[in-house]
């Protein structure tokens, strides 16, 4: 119906909108823009001690001499810490959420054990987690899985309960069994907070892998670390 | 007439951490092939425990139900999915029950063409109009081939105007389609204008006080028409005063 005769209203109104988009896109590139020309102007005039900041030519010759200081390597490694630690949790978290949605005994049961966790500073279970599992990339990974799987779990499952529960009656109207009910409203109902969650989960994870690379250190970026250390 | 639904003393309790709510007491009544009952009663009264009961979603306490017709059951919001588009909307109870075959998808591409959705089935729900979404959580439900449907104020959704054109349309469907209906509804014109009977329930815990026969002595009656006749207005103003609402 409205797809074809579009009005000059329309057009006006897609247009603006087209307008508005390319506007902020262009705003966000300039401020990164004016953060990069300000920073290296300011370590040039030596308003800013360039030692302790750095300088962003400095950095770009780092990058530009990767493999003479191998930061393609550690940042390989972290990378694939990070994807692990990422993939894992995000599988964990979804799958322990469906065991958690299924089970209200179960749910009951864990609540408080996940709200402990939950509210537990895990940066200082890294001396523990390297004790556990040996000061290797499985200490790395571990602590990345740490900071985000909580987390996830939390949140999935929040986001299940939540459900419309309009919805999960009328699916019983035609007699759906629980997994039907899971498989064909629950979870496609929950694709955005699914998303929302990874969003969040690969900055966890991040985080996660760059601290646990502190504390373990044989390899990887530690990323600012690094950069500062060779272009310094 | 050939009965498809009879109820004998039906009662529910529900147990609740605080206490019990005694929903539904020694409720009686029956529904015949092919005819329109409306249940109606205080809000709170008990009126959507009685048909999840008689669905099978909740069981009973006490009493007895004889079916003998499948079952459909149509709530108050059309929950259609909005992931999916309408023709896999109304494919999903066939999909949940797994009788998705090629007679059922042909019946329901004939449903779909016969009730003006056809041209929609492509579309996604967020692109309907409030009254072609019951329409097609009407032939979702009309889909897994019930004879009675069990209508939960299917309509209070809607705003006034089209709460009339949807129930005119809705009713013409059941009747073309031969099928029984109990409907609840807290409308006194909605269940007037419906049904061939009207089961009048006392505020919580229901008891049936009172079932009304409803006839317009009409050729051609539907909702819209008899309410014009005389005898509206007088069935109206009995089922108001015995449904003794205080404010
Ligand atoms: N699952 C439940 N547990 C406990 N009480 C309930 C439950 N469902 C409904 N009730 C209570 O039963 C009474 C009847 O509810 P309902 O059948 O929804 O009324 P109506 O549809 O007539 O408005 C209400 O007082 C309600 O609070
Ligand atoms: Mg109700």
């Amino acid at each position: 119906m409205y797809e074809k005769n579009i009005s000059e209203d329309r057009k006006k109104y897609l247009r603006k909108i087209k307008k508005n988009k390319a506007l902020v896109i262009l705003t966000q590139i300039s401020i990164v823009i004016l953060f990069i020309v300000g920073w290296e102007i300011l370590a040039n005039q030596g308003i800013i001690d360039s030692f302790i900041t750095s300088q962003p030519s400095r950095i770009f010759d780092t990058f530009l001499n990767l493999s003479s200081n191998d930061l393609l390597m550690h940042l390989g490694v972290t990378l694939t810490e990070t994807l692990i630690g990422f993939v894992t949790g995000v599988f964990l978290g979804v799958f322990i959420a469906i065991l958690l949605w299924w089970s209200k005994f179960l749910a009951k049961v864990a609540e408080p054990f996940l709200v402990i966790l939950n509210s537990l500073p895990k940066v200082a279970l890294g001396p523990v987690i390297i004790v556990w599992v040996g000061a290797g990339m499985g200490a790395i990974i571990t602590m990345g899985l740490a900071i985000s799987l909580i987390v996830t779990i939390l949140e999935i499952l929040n986001g299940f309960l939540n459900t419309d529960k309009e919805l999960i009656k009328m699916a019983k109207t035609f007699n759906a069994t629980k997994l039907q009910i899971l498989t064909k409203i629950v979870i496609p109902a929950n694709i955005s907070t699914f998303f929302n969650s990874l969003k969040v989960n690969i900055g966890l994870s991040l985080v996660g892998v760059i601290t646990g690379e502190f504390l373990v250190s044989k390899a990887g970026l530690r990323l600012p670390n690094c950069l500062w250390r060779s272009s310094i | 007439m050939k009965k498809v639904l009879e109820l004998q003393n039906v009662s529910k309790k529900y147990q609740a951490k605080n206490g019990e709510v005694d929903a539904l007491k020694s409720i009686s009544f029956s529904v015949e092939e092919g005819e329109f009952v409306s249940i109606i009663g205080p809000s709170g009264c008990g009126k959507s425990t009685l048909l999840s009961i008689i669905a099978g979603l909740e069981p009973k306490t006490d009493g007895q139900i004889k079916i003998t017709t499948p079952i459909g059951y149509m709530l108050q919001k059309d929950s259609l999915l909005e992931w999916r588009n309408i023709y896999d909307n109304v494919m999903f109870g066939l999909e949940i029950s797994r009788k998705k075959t090629k007679e059922s998808e042909e019946y329901v591409t004939n449903l779909l063409k016969k009730y003006g959705l056809y041209d929609f089935k492509d579309k996604y729900p967020n692109q309907l109009s409030g009254g072609m979404r019951q329409r097609a959580a009407l032939i979702r439900t009309l889909a897994i081939n019930p004879k009675i449907l069990l209508l939960d104020e299917a309509f209070s959704a809607l705003d006034y105007q089209t709460r009339i054109m949807v129930t005119n349309d809705i009713y013409k469907i059941l009747k073309n389609e031969n099928i029984t209906a109990l409907i609840v509804t807290h409308d006194i014109s909605e269940a007037i204008s419906m049904s061939d009977r009207v089961v009048v329930l006392t505020k919580r815990p229901a008891t049936v006080k009172t079932i009304h026969s409803i006839d317009f002595e009409m050729e051609s009656r539907n909702p819209i028409n008899c309410r014009e006749s005389p005898k509206f207005s007088k069935y109206f103003d009995t089922i108001w005063k015995e449904l003794d609402v205080h404010v």
